[in-house]
């Protein structure tokens, strides 16, 4: 019980990385950036070649992998999204499809349909505390996904940016007359979701020792469930929702048989949006008319 | 009995009161404005009537009918129509189907018959389209029945809205500030058109900032301040009232 | 007589056509992204494929009843669902596909993950033919009628719809009960042809596929939709016989098709505008009226 318990926290940690990019973004544009998904598996591959092919210490690695996941996401936003800014919504997710399937085929034209194999470059151990069995890696996980998520807390709530971010979420037309770039607002909630989603895709990357062109797609579907589980646009609730997510799916799987795995996440999303599709956190909003 | 009975109606967004505790009527066969200073609380009123909002107390009847648990569609099945101050037509349709639309709850065919072509639906959508041109020719839109709406300029796409409106075949008429940017010739036609409207014996609530709409037009005047009722009275009346003056100039 | 190699992409063309239809009236004509249209399709699949292999029932009413099987689902996954705002209906329905898919990959009546075998070959040139006709008429009537129109609103502006007397559920849940119906006859017709079922084939991607056939062809136009399908199933034949390297990067073109689209030409080939055989007529009658007012200059 308590192992399972562990296990899920691990894994929740992950998704909740994942939902925050969803989140943020959702928050500025009212987007699903369906391409999310792609950018951890981009980070995945920047983090296994700098180490594996570069032999650059794993902390530079980690760090640089995060810079270029975010360059590509800003990247997206400018040539997809940016230019569709007053079109229909309908318009901007069917480019945000696109852009996904095409990072996707990109990723497997450049690096191979093979999984490879993403050894951590340091000595993991195993670890026991009475019943329960963890290793070192597991801990790495959990203590860099909390430190990247207070890291995040901080920078939205104390700095410029953070406000800024805040305000332009709230109304995009005041923002700009309060003297915010918004463009330059928008280029920042990508290029740090994007950021916190490669550094996903690295530390999966390792724990499951593999890496490869399609492994974004249910990683990158299951953090969009976990940040409508937690109120889309809501930052504690995408980690809270991540944080469930994950429990959910590893208890889940111990009751049933883990074929349905990939089912459970989106039966805990229909039930979500049919109940409260607010999410726990999130606050019911009316339409203007 | 009144047409129209609002009692009591108050409704909040969070912490803001945008209605407070509104008690109203309106008679059968009147022209009735509702006026305010900007944000007044005026367009709530009409989303808590036509049901696009649930309100927080109070209620309202239509020919002695509660109404505020009716959904939009229900609204206007039972006889009331409205237009939006953000203009709302389906822009990307013509004209014609603009008022179509508007007759919808006047129209039967579901998807059978409109699949199988049956005789009863040709003959319904055949005289629909009679009575849409009917209407477009009433609001002095004749001949423009094939143009998409988004291409009409200003001032006609408020006459479609209130055509589309009268599709309904409406007993009562909400009009959300209809004279909202027309020009002086205009908005004198307008006037003769809401006129017209009320002598088909139509009943009309009218939004309106125009004030020389609002006091030529109208039989009572109701006047919203912050969401009160400060004043409701014949437009002489309220045209005089202290209370009135004051919150359109404001303090001092 | 024409080569085996062209009777199975016609065939192709004209299930896709099918799918796309239906399709476009759930998104092009209603408004709603539905990214679960494959869902559909495996249903009607799985339904009728299920019925002619185990119960011995012919194929033209098993056909039917599979379409019907996929209709109801697709009015009980609307019903509650339709509720829902835009983007949260596309991933609810992609949910909803997902959780299909593995249904069937966990089923032993399916085959699970091995596939349904054993399916006679029932589909042959003349039934897709008839059935993608019927498909047209029905969807065509229907946008010409009162119900499409109310749809069409409810695409341009759903509150005004709904302030117009719409009850905006109910044609939405109309949209995908036709357009899953339709789904299902495909699915039904994909798999007397292929003879062989595998969730594998009905997942995401296809649903995507699909959407992409209705995208190029211009959302919201019926000659639009059978114009991507057609172009989309033939492309990539085309571009394996002449530029091979291209059609190995079929959903890399997919991608970056749907992006380009989408910036440069969101209204598709067709954009809303329908090809009738009246307007071609107009349209050659005034060129030979340009050529005979030069005739009689000269």
């Amino acid at each position: 019980m308590l192992q399972q318990l562990v296990n899920g926290l691990v894994l929740g940690s992950i998704y909740a990385l994942i939902a925050l990019g969803y989140t943020m973004v959702y928050g500025v544009l009212q987007l699903i950036n369906f391409a999310h998904g792609e950018i951890y598996m981009a980070g995945a591959f920047l983090g296994l070649y700098l180490t594996v092919s570069l032999k650059l210490p794993f902390p530079v690695a980690f760090v640089l992998a995060m810079a270029g996941a975010a360059l590509i996401g800003v990247t997206v936003e400018r040539i997809a999204y940016r230019p569709l800014r007053r079109s229909p919504r309908l318009a901007v997710l069917i480019s945000a499809i696109g852009m996904s399937i095409f990072l996707q085929n990109l990723s497997l034209y450049l690096n191979g349909p093979a999984t490879r194999g993403f050894l951590p470059p340091f000595k993991v151990y195993p670890i026991r505390i009475g019943e329960i069995k963890t290793s070192s890696l597991e801990v790495i996980i959990l203590v860099v996904a909390i430190l990247l998520m207070v890291g995040l807390q901080y920078l939205i709530r104390r700095t410029k940016i953070g406000k800024a971010m805040r305000a332009t979420a709230l109304d995009k037309e005041t923002a700009a007359l309060m003297g915010i770039n918004v463009d330059r607002i928008i280029s920042y909630t990508f290029a740090i979701g994007s950021s916190l989603g490669a550094a996903a895709g690295v530390l999966v990357g390792m724990y499951l020792n593999a890496v490869d062109p399609m492994m974004g797609l249910m990683p990158g579907l299951k953090g969009f469930v976990a940040a409508v589980l937690g109120g889309i646009g809501n930052i504690p609730g995408a980690m809270a929702g991540g944080l469930i997510l994950g429990t959910a799916e590893v208890f889940g799987v111990a009751f049933m048989r883990s074929e349905w795995r990939d089912a459970i996440a989106f039966a805990i999303l229909i039930v979500v949006l049919l109940i409260k599709p607010s999410g726990i956190l999130g606050q019911n909003t009316q339409e203007k008319v | 009995m009144p047409l129209l009975e609002i009692k009591n109606l108050t409704m909040r967004f969070g912490g803001l009161t945008a209605v407070k505790n509104l008690t109203m009527t309106v008679e059968e066969g009147e022209i009735r404005s509702l006026i305010g200073p900007n944000g007044a609380g005026k367009t709530t009123v009409f989303n808590v009537l036509t049901g696009i909002y649930q309100p927080s107390k109070g209620n309202a009847f239509f020919q002695g009918r509660e109404i505020c648990s009716l959904r939009p569609y229900q609204v206007t099945s039972i006889g009331i129509t409205r237009t939006f101050q953000n203009i709302r037509l389906f822009g990307n349709m013509t004209v014609l189907d603009n008022i179509l639309i508007g007759m919808h709850t006047r129209t039967r065919s579901e998807l059978l018959a409109s699949v199988l072509k049956v005789r009863a639906t040709r003959t319904e959508e055949a005289e629909a389209r009679d009575q849409a041109r009917e209407l477009l020719q009433f609001v002095g839109l004749a001949g423009k029945e094939q143009e998409l709406a988004r291409n009409l300029p200003y001032g006609q796409q408020r006459r479609l809205e209130i055509a589309r409106a009268l599709g309904a075949d409406p007993k009562l008429l909400l009009l959300d500030e209809p004279a909202a940017g027309m020009n002086p010739q205009e908005t004198s036609d307008l006037m003769e058109l809401i006129t017209t409207i009320r002598a088909m014996g139509r009943t009309i609530l009218l939004i309106e900032h125009d004030m020389k709409v609002v006091m030529n037009i109208s039989d009572r005047v109701a006047v919203l301040d912050y969401g009160e009722k400060i004043a409701d009275s014949t437009p002489q009346e309220v045209q005089k009232d202290e209370k009135v003056v004051k919150a359109y100039l404001g303090e001092g | 007589m024409i080569s085996a190699y062209y009777y199975n992409l016609l065939i192709l063309i004209g299930i896709n056509i099918i799918l796309a239809l239906g399709l476009n009236l759930i998104t092009g004509y209603t408004g709603q992204l539905s990214l679960g249209h494959a869902a559909f399709m495996s249903v009607g699949g799985y339904a009728s494929g299920i019925l002619t292999v185990k119960t011995g029932i012919p194929f033209l009413p098993a056909l039917v009843i599979g379409a019907l099987v996929a209709a109801a689902l697709g009015f009980l996954v609307g019903l509650p669902t339709l509720r829902l705002r835009g983007d949260y209906l596309a991933i609810a329905t992609l949910g909803f596909g997902e959780i299909l898919r593995v249904t069937f990959l966990n089923l032993e009546i399916t085959g699970g993950p091995f596939g349904l075998r054993g399916l006679a070959k029932e589909t042959n040139g003349l039934i897709v033919f008839i059935a993608t006709v019927i498909a047209l008429v029905v969807i065509w009537s229907l946008i010409n009628s009162r119900v499409g129109r109310a749809m069409i609103a409810i695409r341009e502006d759903e509150v005004a719809a709904e302030a117009m007397g719409i009850n905006t559920t109910r044609y939405k849940v109309l949209a995908f009960v036709v357009g899953a119906f339709f789904a299902g006859i495909a699915g039904g017709l994909y798999a007397h042809w292929f003879r062989y079922l595998n969730p594998a084939s009905f997942g995401f991607m296809k649903s995507i596929e699909i959407l992409c056939m209705v995208v190029l062809g211009g959302l919201g136009s019926t000659t639009g939709a059978v114009v991507g399908a057609a172009t989309l199933t033939y492309a990539p034949e085309f571009l394996r016989s002449f530029f091979p390297v291209i059609s190995e990067y079929r959903m890399l073109f997919y991608g970056a098709l749907l992006v380009v689209l989408m910036l440069l030409r969101p209204q598709g080939i067709m954009g809303t505008s329908e090809f009738s055989p009246l307007k071609v007529y107009h349209w050659i009658r005034s060129r030979q009226g340009v050529k005979t007012t030069v005739g009689s200059d000269s």
